[in-house]
């Protein structure tokens, strides 16, 4: 339906029009295209809706007591048809099962952790995507660019027209990751990772926010996403190096302090492995990193080396005490004896698959438990 | 994560002065305005010296009449907090603009948002619907009472008992910032380390076994209370509904009840199931309480189909279209509800497949959904449509309710969902659909349903006002949140930064004010309504030429609620009854073998409140001595093996001569 | 309960029945109690997938391996078991009205089941006691819910069955007894079928 497709937005469009929705009008292509399958959506769906409700306001205005019509054709025996309950079942039916197919096809192709490829409007085949970390604390945003040593809060900037991949996590609660002008929303989950894929078409100032509630300081967790050309973003870029501010563990720990309406704010990055370890929930030397913890778990399942699980009154202690609100991190700390050396996060293909666990010992396939995390 | 430690006391436990919002005026005026007319009813109540009448005829009651429409009260009273709620946030919306914080500081609105949604579902539409087939079931299935009639007494005062701990939290502490379904991490004892969540977790368990039992109550009353004749296939369709509604309240509350029980763990003995610790998984919650929390929509929402279908046909003066149709359509939407939750969370990022599965699934939904409204719609085709207030709830339910089906669907495409997840987009669709569905449905049955419990019609001038504000006030109230939602508009916002929003929020919230004056004159109709009963009188128990059994006996109808058992031949069996002449019966009056009523219902839910504050507030002492005594008043209980008694037959004719006189005076 | 009963000979329907159909208090009380069950059931559904779900994320603490004694847990499981059987046979007294015969075996449930009971809090006690308490992991959380939330089950069952006796003793094995003790019988069967998943999906599967 290709003039389904051109009319339907464009309908939807003119009624927003001047709303400056960048919903309705993104300037990146993931975002357009999911537009368009909205668009199409409602359009099959108003297919069916506007005879009903034209025949629902005929017949109550036609069968009206006293009317004409009521008294000529009034039949209390019809009330059993089978033709018209076929048709009753059989024409939404039909829609169904074209809209089963479009959201088969549209859930696979903007399925957000799928890589973009040169369908996508300005990227070519096998350009290196722009990788972001991302992460969200109370209440603000935290950027990574690990390719560029920079970072960034409640600021974010992307070149146009180059593939953008985002990894998300999240501190302590859960927020979800929305710039409308790039591609739909994502959830921020502490100790996972999830991913989007996106690009920016069209240079300008967009609204970045969290559009899952988190918390006292949620309404202040908004950021602007710069669409820049390419020399506009190394101008960006450089401004970050040089803002004379370095984020280290202690910069970290700083951002860590719950904050509301947090400006923003640039810095150079001076920790490789900090994102590594906000995800594994090991930013604090004393605590063991969860990808460390799951590869014993995993061995010691296995039936190699026993898992020394020392000084275990002590974290429950830690973990009991925890309930009565003192620091719940200290019972992952007495773990520290555990010795074992913590892997790097392997990016497998099984992480564009599987949304838990972030970079953590992957579970496979199989032995996720499939009923409930539903991978 | 650094914390305090809550200081604690041996009485009082966590429970301090300070948790008294004197210093919160907005809560203290409400406080003392609640107070006044508490007080005033007890002084009123104590005037006329109505104790004892109130305890042994209605709070002791196992009558499901009465108890059906004790929950309405319930309802109705919640519904206006509720509703305060959402005018509070809309004035808040409104109001912060250019700079502006609002009115209301983020610790205070954070709790608004979640109460207004909590009591809106648990104890503003759960007490309806529940009320509405209560009331309804037993006579619709010609029975004399429910299969468990104590259960059915304590299941209604432990949904009060649920009620009244999250009523506590408005003036003795907080309650829950963490949004209705209060997902963890944010819930846990890190993020929200005071009495807010567990007033939450301890209010919806006391009501969720209440909920549970009167769901278990209903399915067994369904299958083994129906008169001789009314196969499973001549069933009223809103029996149907009310059967599936409630095989889904036994198949999903107790998720409801497990998972709570499981945050409860993490809360108060430092358990990690949904921690961010020790190989908890927050994200456990998340599926869990979906799977209870979508099948809980269809539980509201299937009832007040039923309610549709009894009005629709009553008011056109058919049977219904394709009652086998609406049945089938009724189960498949049954199982279906259960197999769709994780439409909730597409954007938590699970893979593609498993995205276009569940999205698929919903909408599949649609189509018996769709198959019953083509059947309303038939229903009305040849009909001879008298437009009294059920059916033109009944009308603007249809018209309301497929636009909020359309949006459904649009949000059950996954793609489309990224973008509209969690916007006022969301948030209008759902209460589209909940108002327009359920609301509506509510006040169609309240509206045809009233003469049967009451003996008198409800006023109609204030009845049409109530209807226009309704209708005018939702569609001024939640168009713009759609419209919002597609500019990218995210939910449960408290401060806004553009300024060309305020518009939008300014039309809602004058489309709140309609709808505020629509639940006003919903107010002023029952209030005339009963001022006016002598006029409003209806003498014949049939006001509206209805076709179901409720309506062959008399209203309000007597206890024994018919002196001989009906026999069914057809679907519509008191239209049969009347098709073929039927006259009732004058002589030959038997005594009628009734439950008795009791006080242990009442009892063990106070026992309960007590239970959950003490647990509240970690008021360990008090804990440790209601929970002993719950069981002990079980086993008290236990013990009383005389519950019921026989109706002489000399009551059942005085009542029957009575009627027989009032039928001759009415025609 | 077909129409065509109720319908006098000339073709005239009938519409009340010749005789008022009588429900007896309780009539419907197995199927109430069955859908109880049921419904209690699922609660265990859920504590068995969250178990499934996090019973091996050990959150760098001890697993299965290191914690099961299957020997204690399998005399745990026949204490249970056999307290199912004691249970059957006070059934079959009660069918015969032998009052006596059913209270003494009652009584020896009520022993097993109380075996049982003190079997789970020793296992409990030492866990805790080595460190290995609830807080531990997910792991420890999910395993200790879902036993202890059976073990909780069997107390219950035990008061349950400790009222029976008074109530038998003093009123006899009236109509109402007999539908309690049924009740009571399947809440008491119930649970062992909830034991063998126990036993099978945590502790069996544990030590593969």
């Amino acid at each position: 339906m290709p003039n389904l497709r051109q009319i339907v937005p464009a309908f939807l469009l003119l009624t927003l029009a001047g709303c400056g929705s960048e919903v309705l009008a993104p300037g990146g292509d993931v975002a357009a295209k999911t537009r368009d399958v909205l668009g199409i959506t409602t359009a099959l769906i108003l297919v069916i809706i506007l005879p009903v409700m034209v025949a629902i306001v005929w017949f109550a205005i036609r069968y009206r007591a006293g009317s004409k019509q009521a008294e000529a054709e009034y039949d209390p025996s019809f009330h059993h048809s089978v033709q018209l309950e076929l048709l009753i079942w059989a024409a939404p039916l039909v829609i169904i099962i074209w809209l089963g197919a479009l959201t088969w096809v549209s859930t696979h192709k903007l399925d957000p952790y799928r890589p973009l490829d040169s369908e996508t409007r300005g990227v070519s085949e096998g350009a290196a995507p722009l990788v972001v970390q991302v992460v969200s604390m109370d209440w603000k945003w935290l950027f990574i660019y690990p390719e560029y040593g920079i970072a960034t809060v409640n600021d974010l900037a992307a070149p146009l027209d180059r593939p953008i991949r985002f990894e998300l996590t999240s501190t302590e609660v859960m927020n979800a990751f929305y710039v409308p002008t790039l591609a739909g929303m994502i959830y921020t989950m502490p100790g996972m990772q999830t991913q989007l894929h996106a690009v920016i078409n069209e240079a300008g100032d967009y609204k970045g926010m969290s559009s899952h509630y988190s918390g006292a300081g949620f309404s202040g967790m908004h950021f602007p996403f710069h669409g820049y050309s390419q020399a506009d973003f190394d101008a960006w870029i450089e401004k970050a190096r040089n803002s004379g501010q370095v984020l280290d563990r202690d910069a970290f720990r700083e951002l860590l302090k719950p904050s509301e309406n947090e400006p923003a704010a640039f810095y150079a990055l001076a920790d490789e492995a900090l994102y590594h370890d906000i995800l594994n929930r090991c930013v604090e030397p004393n605590q063991i990193c969860m990808d460390a913890m799951m590869t014993a778990e995993h061995s010691a399942r296995m039936g190699h080396a026993a898992v020394d699980f020392g000084a275990p009154t002590a974290a429950m202690v830690a973990a009991f005490s925890a309930a009565n609100g003192i620091d719940m991190t200290l019972a992952a700390n007495l773990m520290s004896d555990l010795c074992i050396p913590p892997e790097p996060a392997g990016k497998t293909a099984a992480d564009e698959l599987h949304w838990g666990e972030g970079g953590a010992v992957r579970v496979s396939a199989e032995a996720a438990p499939a009923a409930l995390t539903t991978n | 994560m650094e914390q305090h430690a809550i200081e604690s006391t041996f009485l009082f436990g966590r429970l301090t002065l300070e948790k008294l919002p004197l210093h919160v005026p907005i809560v203290l005026g409400t406080f003392i305005v609640v107070a006044i007319i508490g007080l005033a009813i007890l002084v009123a109540i104590t005037y006329f010296k109505l104790w004892g009448y109130l305890w042994r005829e209605w709070l002791t009651s196992v009558d499901h009449k009465r108890i059906g429409i004790m929950y309405m009260i319930l309802g109705l009273i919640m519904f206006l907090r509720g509703f305060a709620d959402a005018v509070m946030m809309r004035l808040q919306q409104v109001w912060a603009f250019n700079g502006s914080e609002g009115y209301l500081p983020a610790e205070h609105y954070d709790q608004i948002f979640t109460a207004h949604g909590t009591i809106m579902i648990f104890f503003v539409a759960m007490p309806f619907v529940t009320g509405l087939m209560n009331f309804v079931v037993p006579l619709q299935i010609g029975a004399r009472d429910v299969s468990f009639p104590f259960l059915n007494n304590f299941s209604f005062w432990m949904t009060v008992g649920g009620a009244i701990l999250v009523m506590i939290s408005l003036f003795v502490g907080e309650f829950a910032r963490t949004g209705w379904l209060a997902f963890p991490p944010l819930s846990g004892v890190v993020a929200s380390p005071d009495e807010g969540v567990d007033y939450y977790i301890w209010g919806l368990q006391v009501a969720g076994i209440g909920t549970t039992l009167s769901g278990i109550n209903l399915v067994v009353t369904i299958l083994k209370m129906r008169c001789p004749g009314m196969i499973l296939m001549r069933m009223p369709v809103f029996t149907w509904t009310a059967l599936c509604t409630n095989v889904l309240i036994v198949a999903t509350f107790p998720v409801l009840t497990a998972t709570l029980v499981l945050l409860s763990l993490d809360r108060y003995l430092g358990m990690n199931f949904f921690t961010n610790e020790l190989g908890g998984n927050p994200m456990l919650y998340i599926n869990l309480i979906w799977i209870w929390g979508h099948p809980e929509v269809y539980i509201l929402v299937l009832p007040c189909f039923g309610i549709y279908s009894e009005v629709v046909s009553t008011f056109c003066g058919k049977r219904l279209f394709g009652y086998n149709s609406m049945v089938y359509a009724t189960i498949c939407i049954t199982i279906l509800s259960y197999l769709v939750w994780l439409h909730h969370f597409f954007t938590m990022g699970s893979g593609a497949s498993v995205n276009s599965f569940f999205g698929i699934a919903t909408m599949i939904i649609s189509i018996p959904t769709g198959a019953k409204i083509f059947n309303w719609l038939f229903t009305m085709y040849k009909g001879r449509i008298r437009y009294e207030l059920p059916m033109m709830w009944s009308l603007a339910f249809m018209l309301t309710f497929v636009i909020g089906g359309m949006t459904g669907v649009m949000l059950a495409v996954p793609p489309a969902d990224f973008i509209v997840h969690n916007s006022l987009f969301l948030v209008a669709h759902f209460h589209n659909v909940i108002i327009g569905g359920v609301v509506y449905g509510i006040f169609a049955g309240i509206n045809y349903w009233w003469p049967k419990a009451f003996g008198f019609r409800m006023n109609q001038f204030w009845g049409y006002v109530s209807f226009w504000c309704w209708v005018v006030g939702f569609w001024l109230a939640f168009m713009p949140l759609y419209v919002m939602g597609l500019m990218g508009v995210t939910r449960r916002l408290r401060v806004f930064d553009d300024p060309s929003l305020q518009i939008w929020f300014v039309i809602a919230g004058l489309g709140a004010a309609v709808i505020a004056v629509g639940i006003l004159a919903l107010i002023l109709q029952i209030l005339t309504s009963i001022r006016d009963r002598e006029k409003l009188r209806d003498l014949t128990g049939d006001p509206w030429d209805g076709r179901t059994l409720e309506w062959a006996t008399s209203s309000p109808p007597p206890a024994y609620n018919f002196a001989f058992t009906p026999v069914v031949h057809e679907i519509d069996a008191w239209q049969d009854m009347k098709e073929h002449g039927y006259k009732r019966p004058l002589t030959g009056f038997k005594p009628i073998h009734m439950p008795k009523n009791t006080g242990a219902g009442i009892i063990l839910a106070g026992i309960s409140v007590a239970l959950g504050f003490a647990l509240v507030w970690h008021i360990w002492w008090l804990a440790a001595l209601s929970f002993p005594a719950i069981i002990a008043t079980v086993i008290w209980h236990s013990f009383d093996y005389e519950r019921d008694f026989y109706i002489p037959e000399t009551t059942i004719t005085e009542t029957e001569e009575a009627r027989t006189k009032a039928l001759s005076n009415a025609v | 309960m077909s129409a065509e009963i109720l319908t006098e000979p000339t073709g005239e329907r009938l519409y009340h029945p010749a005789e008022e159909p009588h429900f007896p208090e309780g009539h419907s009380t197995p199927l109430g109690f069955w859908i109880y069950l049921m419904s209690d059931c699922l609660i265990f559904a859920i504590l068995f997938a969250t178990y499934g779900v996090l019973g091996h994320r050990y959150g760098g603490g001890p697993g299965p391996k290191e914690l099961f004694e299957l020997p204690l847990v399998a005399l745990n499981t026949t204490m249970l078991l056999i307290s199912s059987i004691t249970y059957g046979f006070a059934m079959l007294h009660m069918h015969q009205g032998d009052q006596k015969g059913t209270l003494r075996w009652l009584g020896i449930t009520a022993c097993f089941g109380l075996a049982f009971l003190c079997i789970e809090l020793y296992e409990f006690t030492h866990l805790i006691g080595i460190g290995a308490g609830p807080g531990r992991s997910a792991f420890l959380s999910a395993f200790f819910t879902l036993v202890g939330t059976h073990g909780l089950h069997v107390t219950f069952g035990l008061i349950w069955l400790a009222v029976m006796v008074v109530q038998v003793r003093k009123f006899g094995l009236t109509i109402a007894n007999q539908r309690r003790l049924n009740c009571l019988s399947l809440f008491w069967h119930f649970l062992d079928v909830i034991w063998i998943g126990v036993f099978t999906f945590v502790y069996l599967m544990g030590m593969i």
